[in-house]
């Protein structure tokens, strides 16, 4: 029987690889954004029907999305150290796992984000048309702006799996919630220690759903079933 | 003014293509509101489809004020779309936006200012009734108050021509109404050239000056409706004018003389037949019809047979008056046709 981390060295451990995880889940879900967003429009307007079909750009774009999120992200994670080293200086740390995380997180948001726009009516984008709107007024006014409650939620989706991602991190020394549950519980088989990232993991999770759900929800203006 | 001359479109279908338009050639004159109606798939919504510039013709010109639409493409095509005001078949309204925010959709392309913009959306908001909803939320309007809203979208950037998909399909009587009375106000006090497309006769009855009647991608009649309405046989005749259908042969034996008469735009419909009958001392009765009203003008399609020496003089008489008269077979030998 191995004596257990006391309470107090456990809350420690939990606070300092609670702000890792924050961190890292924070910055790449930013990155993850910027990135996803533009792409997740590209895919849906070069599609066939859409504003500006170009089949071209839409094959490549497909593909390169689709191979971006059936990698492993352990994978992703140790073939983009080059990469992560020039951009960051270092391939450790938590810094450095942002990198990969945002890599990974990027064509999940913009599928995410094509799935958004395509919910939006065909008559709603033709009457848009109609108007002489130009195409960046039609993306940014109406495209955007409808499927605005799905793209929230989208991007909540996306952070949970950020969350997921990170627990990986420990790979490269990026610490975290994961890396503390894999070192003390399944390293040292320490229960107490596995169980309270368990939980904190699952609150942390619960909450981005939560608040995300709120805001998707807040902004969304149609009438909504009452059940 | 809208002109289209010889518009063909096809499109792939399972079995071979199908064509939606095959020749169609029709003019809209400025400031009138043109009817198109005809059977589900008869090729209506494609037609307002590609003079709203969503579909491209396979062959045909479209012209709305002189300009050609088909080979336009980039800023001149959008500058050519303000000049055309759509109202699409299926609810379009943005649900995220109010009804101000939707109605201000258009002059955001036009790139009115903020200021004048408000303005503009304000004035739209009350030409068509509703200026307490501005920011009321699309799906917190009914089906006849979002439609009013589409309207006044499609008029905010002050376009020549307006083009409506059957924008009373799904409303009731009362609400087809009110929207067929912002139609109406579009054309007479905006001067907008309208073309509605319905299949709902009653559209037509209200607010039409033309019609343009289409079958399987072809336009079978086409002019105004007053001309067609005394034209014996048409289409808009018979669907416009109360029924004649249902007066059973029988009613007509004995009589000297039976005839339709149609009558359009008398003051006095009920005063001529019983002046025609004293004149020319003949007997005169009723077998069918009525009277109804096409927007303004009251026409009439009565069923009438009559008796006497003098019934043939009695009959070019209410003619000379301007009735239509077509003389119908009697159970009497001997009656012409
Ligand atoms: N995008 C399309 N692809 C394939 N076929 C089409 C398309 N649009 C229309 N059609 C076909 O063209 C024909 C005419 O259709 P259209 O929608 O113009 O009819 P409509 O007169 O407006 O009918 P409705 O009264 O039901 O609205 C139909 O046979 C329809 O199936
Ligand atoms: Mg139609």
């Amino acid at each position: 029987m191995r004596t257990e981390t006391p309470w107090s060295t456990v809350f420690e451990l939990l606070a300092e690889t609670g702000w890792e995880t924050l961190y890292m889940v924070a910055l790449s879900a930013v990155f993850a954004f910027i990135g996803g967003l533009p792409l997740g429009v590209l895919l849906h307007v070069t599609a066939p029907g859409g504003l500006r079909p170009q089949v071209f750009t839409h094959r490549v774009l497909n593909f390169v999305v689709d191979v971006g999120r059936s990698l492993p992200f352990v994978i992703l994670l140790i073939a983009l150290l080059p990469v992560t080293r020039s951009i960051v200086g270092t391939t450790l740390g938590s810094t450095a796992a942002v990198v990969p995380l945002t890599v990974g997180a990027i064509p999940f948001l913009a599928r995410l984000v094509e799935g958004a726009l395509r919910e939006v009516d065909t008559s709603v984008v033709e009457a848009a048309i109609t108007t002489g709107a130009t195409k960046p007024h039609i993306v940014r006014g109406v495209l955007l702006r409808e499927a605005a409650p799905a793209l929230v939620a989208g991007i909540g989706v996306t952070v949970i799996a950020l969350i997921g991602y990170s627990a990986m991190a420990g790979v490269v020394g990026g610490g975290g919630l994961g890396d503390l549950a894999i070192r003390y519980g399944y390293q040292r088989f320490d229960t107490r220690v596995l169980i309270s990232t368990v939980v904190v993991l699952g609150v942390f999770a619960r909450l981005v759903q939560f608040l995300f759900d709120l805001g998707a929800r807040g902004i969304d203006r149609r009438r909504r079933v009452t059940a | 003014m809208i002109t289209v001359e010889n518009l063909t479109k096809s499109f792939p279908g399972r079995g071979g293509e199908v064509r939606a338009l095959d020749g169609v050639s029709l003019e809209v004159p400025a400031g009138t509101i043109l009817g198109v109606v005809g059977t589900s798939g008869a090729g209506k919504s494609t037609l307002a489809r590609c003079i709203a510039l969503l579909e491209r013709p396979d062959a045909g010109s479209i012209r709305v004020d002189g300009t050609d639409l088909v080979s336009l493409s980039g800023a001149a095509l959008r500058a050519a779309r303000r000049q055309i005001g759509v109202v699409p078949q299926t609810d379009s309204l943005l649900r995220q936006r109010t009804a101000a925010g939707n109605i201000a959709l258009p002059l955001e392309a036009a790139k009115v200012p903020g200021p004048q913009r408000k303005q503009r959306v304000s004035e739209l908001l009350e030409l068509v009734g509703l200026s307490d909803k501005a920011s009321t939320f699309p799906d917190q309007l009914s089906g006849g108050q979002r439609q009013r809203v589409a309207i006044a979208r499609a008029l905010a950037a002050s376009p020549s021509v307006l083009l409506a998909d059957e924008p009373t399909s799904a409303l009731d009587p009362e609400t087809t109404g009110s929207v067929l009375t912002v139609l109406d106000r579009v054309r007479s006090e905006l001067g907008v050239t309208v073309l509605v497309v319905t299949h709902d006769m009653a559209v037509v009855r209200r607010i039409c000056d033309d019609i343009a009647v289409l079958e399987h991608g072809r336009v079978v009649e086409n002019g105004k409706v007053l001309d067609l309405i005394s034209a014996p046989g048409s289409r808009t005749a018979s669907a416009l004018l109360p029924e004649l259908d249902q007066i059973s042969q029988q009613h007509s034996a004995g009589y000297d003389r039976v005839a339709d008469i149609v009558l359009v735009g008398f003051a006095a419909i009920g005063a001529l037949l019983p002046e025609a009958a004293s004149r020319h001392g003949v007997e005169l009765s009723l077998l069918g019809g009525g009277m109804t009203r096409l927007n303004d003008t009251p026409v009439a399609r009565f069923r009438i047979a009559l008796s006497g020496e003098r019934a043939d003089a009695a009959l070019k008489w209410i003619g000379e008056r301007g009735a239509v008269v077509r003389h119908k077979p009697t159970l009497v030998a001997g009656t012409a046709a």
